[in-house]
C-alpha cells in the first residue's frame, strides 16, 4: 500500500499519494452521477404515500396506480406510438440528407448542414412556441401526426451528425466499384454502403426514440386533448405534488432506456 | 476538336445535374426544418414588432427595457447559466481528468457513470432531485441523523435546487468534449516537459492544461448555450422562485395568451444563442461542439 502511494502515476512522476484527494473526489463525483436517478427506483416499492428510502413496507401499490389509470396508460401509449413513428420518419430522411451532403459536392452542402443542425441550437422552448402557432393553422394541433413531425425535426441533427461521420469513415471507392461494375446508384448504396453504415444507422434510430421518448417542452404546446405524451403528464404532475406514482413511471421509464443503450451496445458497436 | 469540347460541356452538365439530384436526397429533410422550425420562428419574429393595435411597434422590446420584471429575469437567466458553467468547469474537469489518466478499460467502465445520467429522461432526474432535496427528503433525513444540521434545509424551490438539479443534467456535456480533448493529447510531451526539469505541477499547466482547452472551450459553450434556453428543471427545482426567460415565454403564452410578449423574448434568447455560438465558431468548428455531446 506504502509502496503503491509513493510510485509514480504519470508521465510527470506524480506519484499516487499525492493524487488521492483527485482520486477521491471522482469517486464522489461519479458516486453522485448516478445515484440520485437510481434511488428513484426502491422508492417506487414503497408501500408509503411519503417516499422514503429504504421502504419500511414493500409493495406493488404506485404500479397498480400507474397500471389501473386509463389516463396514465392513454399517455404511455402515445408516447410509445410517437417515438415509435419518429424513429421510422427521423431516421430515413436523416440518413438520406447524410448520405446526401456527403456525396454532393455543391457549394451549398455546407449552409444545407448548418441548416439541418440548427434544431439542435435554437431554444427548444422557441421550436415549441413556433410549432404550436403553425399548428394552429395547420389543425394539426394535439395530434400524433404534428407530434412526431415535431419530435423528428428534435431527432435530424443527431441522425446526419452520427450517420455523416460514418460515412467520412466510409471508402466512397467500394460505392463506385459496384456502379461501375452496373449497379444503379440506389443498389450500390442499399447493397455496398448502407451495411457498412449499420451501426450508426441503428445508434440514430434509437437516439430518435429517445429523443422524442423523453421530450418534455415541445409535448407540453402539442400534445394534449386526446393525446397528451407521458412525459407532459408527468410534468403537470410534478408542479401539483410529489406523487409516488411517478416514482413507478420513471423506474418504468429508466427501463426502457437502460434497454436502449443495451440494445445500442448490442447492435450499434463500433463507434458512437 | 469541336466534338471533343462538345463532350466536354455534356459531361459537365451531366456531373451537376447529378450533384443536384444527389443534393436533392436531403431535401426532405431541409423541407422538414424550413416548415416546423424556420418559418414559424420566422413569423414569431414578425409578430414580435406588432403592437396591441396591429402595426409596427417596438413595445414589446420597449417593455423588456423599462420593466424591472424583465431585467430581472434576464440576470437570473445569466446568473443560472454562468453560475451552472462555472460549477460544471469546477467538477467535471478534474473529472474527466481522472478518467483520461485511466488505462481504456477502466476509463470505459468510468465514462458509464457519465453517460448513463446523460441518457435518463431529464424529468426523470429532476423529479429524483426533488425527492431527495425536499423538507423531508433524504438529504435532510440523512444530515440530521448523522447530526451534520438540526433544522431540516431548504434545498429545493430556490436557486440552490435549481443549480444543483442544472448541473447534474450539465456535467455530460462538458465532461464528453474534455475527455476527448485529453484522451487526443500525446504523452509524449508531459514526459519530455519532466525530462526538462518542469515539476508535475508546472507541466501540467504549461503544457496538459493549454492542449486540453479547446475541449474545455467547446464544452463550456456548449453548457452555457443549453443553460440560456433551459426549462423542465428551473420550473420544478426552482418553484416559482428562479425565473428563467424561457418560463417567462410559456407563461406569456399559456397564462396571458400574449403572442407579442412571448415572441419578443425568445427573439431575444435566440439572438444571445446566435451570439455565443458564433463567437464559439471562431474558435472551435460548430461540428465538434455539436458532435461533443455524443
Amino acid at each position: 500500500m506504502l509502496n503503491w502511494l509513493k510510485s509514480p502515476a504519470s508521465e510527470t512522476q506524480v506519484t499516487h499519494g499525492q493524487r488521492l484527494w483527485l482520486y477521491a473526489f471522482a469517486a464522489i463525483i461519479m458516486m453522485l452521477l448516478v445515484l440520485p436517478t437510481l434511488i428513484v427506483i426502491p422508492m417506487s416499492f414503497s408501500d408509503s404515500q411519503y417516499l422514503e428510502f429504504p421502504p419500511e413496507t414493500w409493495s406493488l401499490r404506485w404500479y397498480r396506480n400507474y397500471f389501473g389509470s386509463a389516463e396514465w396508460m392513454q399517455a404511455t401509449a402515445t408516447s410509445l406510438k410517437t417515438a415509435v413513428l419518429t424513429m421510422l420518419v427521423a431516421t430515413p430522411i436523416g440518413v438520406l440528407a447524410a448520405y446526401a451532403l456527403h456525396a454532393s459536392r455543391l457549394p451549398y452542402i455546407r449552409a444545407a448542414f448548418v441548416l439541418l443542425i440548427t434544431p439542435m441550437m435554437v431554444p427548444v422552448v422557441l421550436i415549441a412556441v413556433g410549432a404550436f402557432y403553425a399548428y394552429v393553422k395547420l389543425q394539426i394541433l394535439y395530434t400524433i401526426t404534428g407530434l412526431v413531425l415535431a419530435h423528428s425535426l428534435l431527432a435530424i441533427p443527431l441522425v446526419v451528425i452520427v450517420t455523416g461521420s460514418a460515412l467520412q469513415g466510409f471508402d466512397m471507392n467500394l460505392e463506385q466499384a459496384a456502379r461501375s461494375l452496373g449497379a444503379p446508384r440506389w443498389r450500390a448504396f442499399l447493397t455496398i454502403t448502407l451495411p457498412q453504415i449499420r451501426f450508426a444507422v441503428v445508434t440514430s434510430m434509437l437516439l430518435s426514440f429517445l429523443a422524442s421518448f423523453d421530450e418534455v417542452v415541445i409535448a407540453m404546446f402539442i400534445s394534449g386533448g386526446d393525446n397528451p405524451t407521458l412525459t407532459r403528464n408527468m410534468f403537470n404532475a410534478l408542479r401539483d405534488q410529489i406523487d409516488p406514482t411517478i416514482a413507478a413511471i420513471s423506474t418504468i421509464m429508466i427501463l426502457i432506456t437502460t434497454l436502449m443503450m443495451v440494445l445500442v451496445a448490442i447492435f450499434g458497436r463500433g463507434k458512437t | 476538336m469541336a466534338a471533343t469540347d462538345l463532350h466536354a460541356a455534356d459531361l459537365r452538365r451531366d456531373e451537376r445535374l447529378e450533384r443536384w439530384k444527389l443534393f436533392g436526397l436531403a431535401s426532405p429533410a431541409i423541407l422538414l426544418v424550413l416548415v416546423v422550425l424556420v418559418i414559424p420562428v420566422g413569423w414569431l419574429f414578425y409578430v414580435s414588432f406588432v403592437g396591441a393595435d396591429g402595426n409596427f411597434s417596438l413595445e414589446n422590446y420597449e417593455r423588456m427595457v423599462s420593466r424591472k420584471s424583465y431585467l430581472r429575469i434576464f440576470v437570473t437567466t445569466f446568473q443560472v447559466s454562468i453560475l451552472t458553467t462555472v460549477l460544471c468547469i469546477v467538477i467535471g474537469y478534474p473529472l474527466a481528468y481522472f478518467i483520461s489518466q485511466l488505462p481504456t478499460r477502466w476509463a470505459n467502465l468510468c465514462l458509464v457513470t457519465v453517460l448513463l445520467p446523460f441518457w435518463t429522461s431529464l424529468l426523470v432526474r429532476t423529479y429524483a432531485w426533488l425527492v431527495l432535496l425536499q423538507k423531508q427528503g433524504l438529504v435532510n433525513q440523512w444530515a440530521i441523523s448523522l447530526g451534520l444540521w438540526d433544522e431540516p434545509l431548504k434545498f429545493v424551490h430556490n436557486m440552490t435546487g435549481t443549480l444543483i438539479g442544472m448541473v447534474h443534467i450539465m456535467l455530460p456535456f462538458l465532461i464528453l468534449p474534455v475527455y476527448g480533448a485529453m484522451r487526443a493529447i500525446d504523452k509524449d510531451y508531459l514526459k519530455a516537459a519532466s525530462n526538462l526539469g518542469a515539476s508535475p505541477r508546472r507541466a501540467f499547466w504549461t503544457v496538459f492544461f493549454p492542449l486540453s482547452t479547446p475541449g474545455l472551450f467547446a464544452g463550456s459553450l456548449m453548457v452555457f448555450v443549453l443553460c440560456l434556453g433551459f426549462f423542465v428543471t428551473p420550473a420544478v427545482l426552482g418553484g416559482g422562485r428562479v425565473i428563467m426567460v424561457s418560463m417567462k415565454i410559456v407563461s406569456n403564452i399559456e397564462l396571458f395568451v400574449n403572442w407579442g410578449a412571448a415572441s419578443s423574448l425568445g427573439v431575444v434568447l435566440l439572438v444571445l444563442t446566435v451570439i455565443v455560438l458564433w463567437i464559439a465558431s471562431r474558435f472551435t468548428r460548430l461540428e465538434q461542439m455539436a458532435g461533443g455531446g455524443h
